[in-house]
């Protein structure tokens, strides 16, 4: 089947800057693709090369199969919702989200109603004689989404669309998201620097980092088996072993990661120190010392919980140490 | 593991500083609505008083008449020199002076939109310095300088027919002055020279609104118009224009209105023939007949009453 999206050695400079730099990527049709990565990383980059904002440097970009180089955005079936999402101001709720109908030349009549469809979709019916700014922010997140979908977009691009929401309303629209996806089955690649959002969100994950996509995956995968040091880091909060650490343990003499919930506190094993105990409902985090390594034990709920500064013993089982490349 | 000890004062409510200065402080920050009072009294005194007294005192001026034979203001409450207005010469000169307005107003937001599209959009550091210094260097010269400068520049013996003459194309330059209304002798004694020396010094109140307006729209607000499908010529006639339109509209109350009173530009460079200002000015000069002049004045005032509540209607302030 011809993935939605294909890059090819794709690089975007600006300057002396390697935004992009030889990137390789295939988003399957009808798949929820996450690219993820720290801000500066070239995940949004990515995405405004598949918007049509920005043109390659180098290497090229196939849409459904066909070359998007030199293809304006406006003769793109692909539709953005915008971090912060860019609605008109000057328009009414029911113009914006019939834009995308109205210069393509449907009637009145025709885009109000779908207009309005579109609306029913993100919950937000009746809103269509509001203005933008009348709208909280989880509303004009819903209004940015509808305006792209009104379109029927073959891809939906969403660039840190949940960031500005708060924490509830974040939860609640990741859910809805997900579920709108999965119904009209459209190709949605979502960018993000949260890895739970990702995580929870995506079938698959790309992590990105100075320019590049260190490691593609399912989500299990990218958190069970993190290739490098820097996904371990950026995606969970995944203990990571210092090779020094591991031949102190008996491994190997390299990168590990370990994680939290993987360590149990047993009558024997490694010695160490508890040095912070946070409680967090479904379970109680400790920060331990082992050696001169910090590492975090996640107990689940119920476990007794040992006090700050008692020492303990540790122990995991040793297919839950996974070695890592040494490459940052 | 380290702790950290704060040293807390003695006090949780801090001394009062001394003196005058630090009372009145305090008093002002318990009653605010003092301090604004106090802030906002003289320029009130001084805009109610000065400014629009005067203004009333001259529409009053307005609605007097002169007697023919002595000269003398007759203080009677009467429509009839507002009925002068509506003979030939003194509509013609409403007119001439009215459609010059709105051509010099259009011809300066065409003009000026580009200009501040590029300043508001891609013009960065040194170049932006360079587009304010461009656009408001012409504003720090002497009015009458640029005026006089222009009646040499637009004069037979000028540069702009040395320029034509030498570039052979002399010939367009007479077919242009050989046009009925806006030709002349030379652009100097043109109205289409009149045009182009208004144009010139009124086209920075245009641009710099206009910039200001562009500037806030934000730059996303273009990408989301492409990205729905709009053309360029499409995404300028529905997003940007439209938000513009407020600066534009700013803008053209300047050169709309400077152009409507204005009395020393058709006076130098033009033919002889009256506009609204030049007329304000011989009747409460030499003819001493002020409340013509005043009438006369008014008129501007209602036409940019009317263009204000035009652009409302049209929806110019819709998106401020």
């Amino acid at each position: 089947m011809t993935p939605a999206v294909r890059f090819q050695k794709v690089s975007r400079h600006f300057g002396a800057v390697r935004a992009v730099d030889g990137v390789d990527l295939d988003v399957a049709s009808g798949e929820f693709f996450a690219m993820l990565g720290p801000s500066g990383s070239g995940k949004t980059t990515c995405l405004r090369l598949i918007a049509g904002f920005e043109q390659p440097t180098a290497g090229s970009i196939e849409i459904f199969g066909e070359r998007a180089e030199g293809v304006p955005p406006y003769r793109r079936n692909v539709n953005t919702v915008f971090q912060d999402y860019a609605l008109f101001p000057h328009l009414n709720i029911l113009d914006n989200v019939a834009y995308g109908l109205m210069v393509k030349g449907i009637s009145k009549t025709d885009r109000y109603k779908e207009a309005e469809k579109a609306l029913e979709l993100v919950k937000l019916p009746g809103y269509g004689s509001r203005k933008p700014s009348q709208l909280s922010g989880g509303q004009r997140q819903r209004v940015a989404l509808a305006r792209a979908l009104v379109n029927k977009p073959k891809v939906l691009l969403l660039d840190e669309p949940l960031g500005a929401l708060d924490l509830k309303l974040r939860e609640q629209m990741q859910e809805e998201l997900k579920s709108l996806q999965r119904a009209l089955g459209i190709t949605f690649v979502f960018v993000t620097h949260d890895q739970g959002e990702a995580l929870s969100m995506a079938d698959r994950v790309a992590v990105f980092n100075n320019g590049g996509i260190v490691q593609q995956g399912t989500p299990q995968e990218i958190y069970r088996r993190p290739k490098t040091r820097f996904v371990a880091d950026f995606v969970g909060s995944s203990n990571l072993l210092s090779p020094d650490l591991m031949a102190s343990l008996g491994g190997e003499r390299r990168w590990a990661s370990l994680r939290p919930e993987a360590v149990r506190v047993a009558s024997e094993g490694a010695e160490a120190v508890v040095e912070n105990v946070s409680f967090l409902g479904a379970g109680t985090r400790l920060a331990v010392e082992l050696g001169s390594a910090r590492l975090h034990v996640m107990l689940p709920a119920g476990a007794d919980v040992p006090d700050v500064g008692t020492p303990i013993r540790l122990s995991w089982n040793s297919q839950d140490i996974h070695y890592m490349d040494d490459a940052a | 593991m380290t702790v950290l000890t704060v040293d807390t004062p003695g006090s949780s409510i801090l001394p009062r500083r001394g003196g005058f200065a630090g009372a009145l402080s305090d008093a002002f920050w318990r009653h605010p609505l003092l301090l604004l009072i106090l802030m906002l009294t003289p320029p009130l005194l001084w805009l109610g008083i000065i400014y629009i007294g005067s203004l009333i005192a001259l529409l009053l001026q307005s609605f007097f008449s002169i007697d023919d034979f002595s000269g003398v203001v007759n203080p009677e409450f009467t429509l009839a020199t507002y009925a002068q207005l509506l003979n030939g010469t003194n509509l013609d000169i409403i007119l001439r002076t009215v459609s010059m307005a709105a051509l010099v107003t259009l011809a300066s937001a065409v003009l000026a939109f580009p200009i501040a599209y590029y300043a508001a959009r891609y013009a960065k550091g040194r170049w932006k310095a360079f587009f304010y210094l461009g656009v408001m260097l012409p504003l720090w010269s002497s009015y009458l300088v640029k005026v006089y400068a222009w009646k040499l520049i637009l004069a037979k013996e000028g540069i702009v027919t040395w320029v034509f003459a030498k570039l052979h194309l002399g010939f367009v330059l007479e077919a242009i002055l050989s046009l009925p209304v806006i030709g002349g002798n030379s652009l100097s004694v043109s109205y289409l020279g009149t045009f182009l020396v208004f144009v010139y010094i009124w086209l920075p109140y245009m641009i710099l609104p206009t910039q200001a307006a562009l500037e806030r729209v934000p730059a996303n607000l273009i990408e989301a118009s492409a990205d729905l499908g709009a053309s360029p010529r499409q995404t300028f006639r529905t997003v940007l224009l439209p938000l513009a339109l407020p600066g534009i509209v700013a803008g053209s109350i300047f050169t709309f209105s400077l152009t409507l009173g204005d009395y020393i530009i058709p006076q130098i460079i033009g033919s002889s023939r009256l506009f609204i200002g030049q007329a304000v000015y011989a009747q409460q000069g030499t003819a001493g007949n002020v409340p013509l002049a005043a009438a006369f004045s008014v008129v501007p005032i209602v036409i940019m009453g009317l263009y204000l509540a035009a652009a409302k209607r049209l929806g110019a302030f819709d998106a401020l």
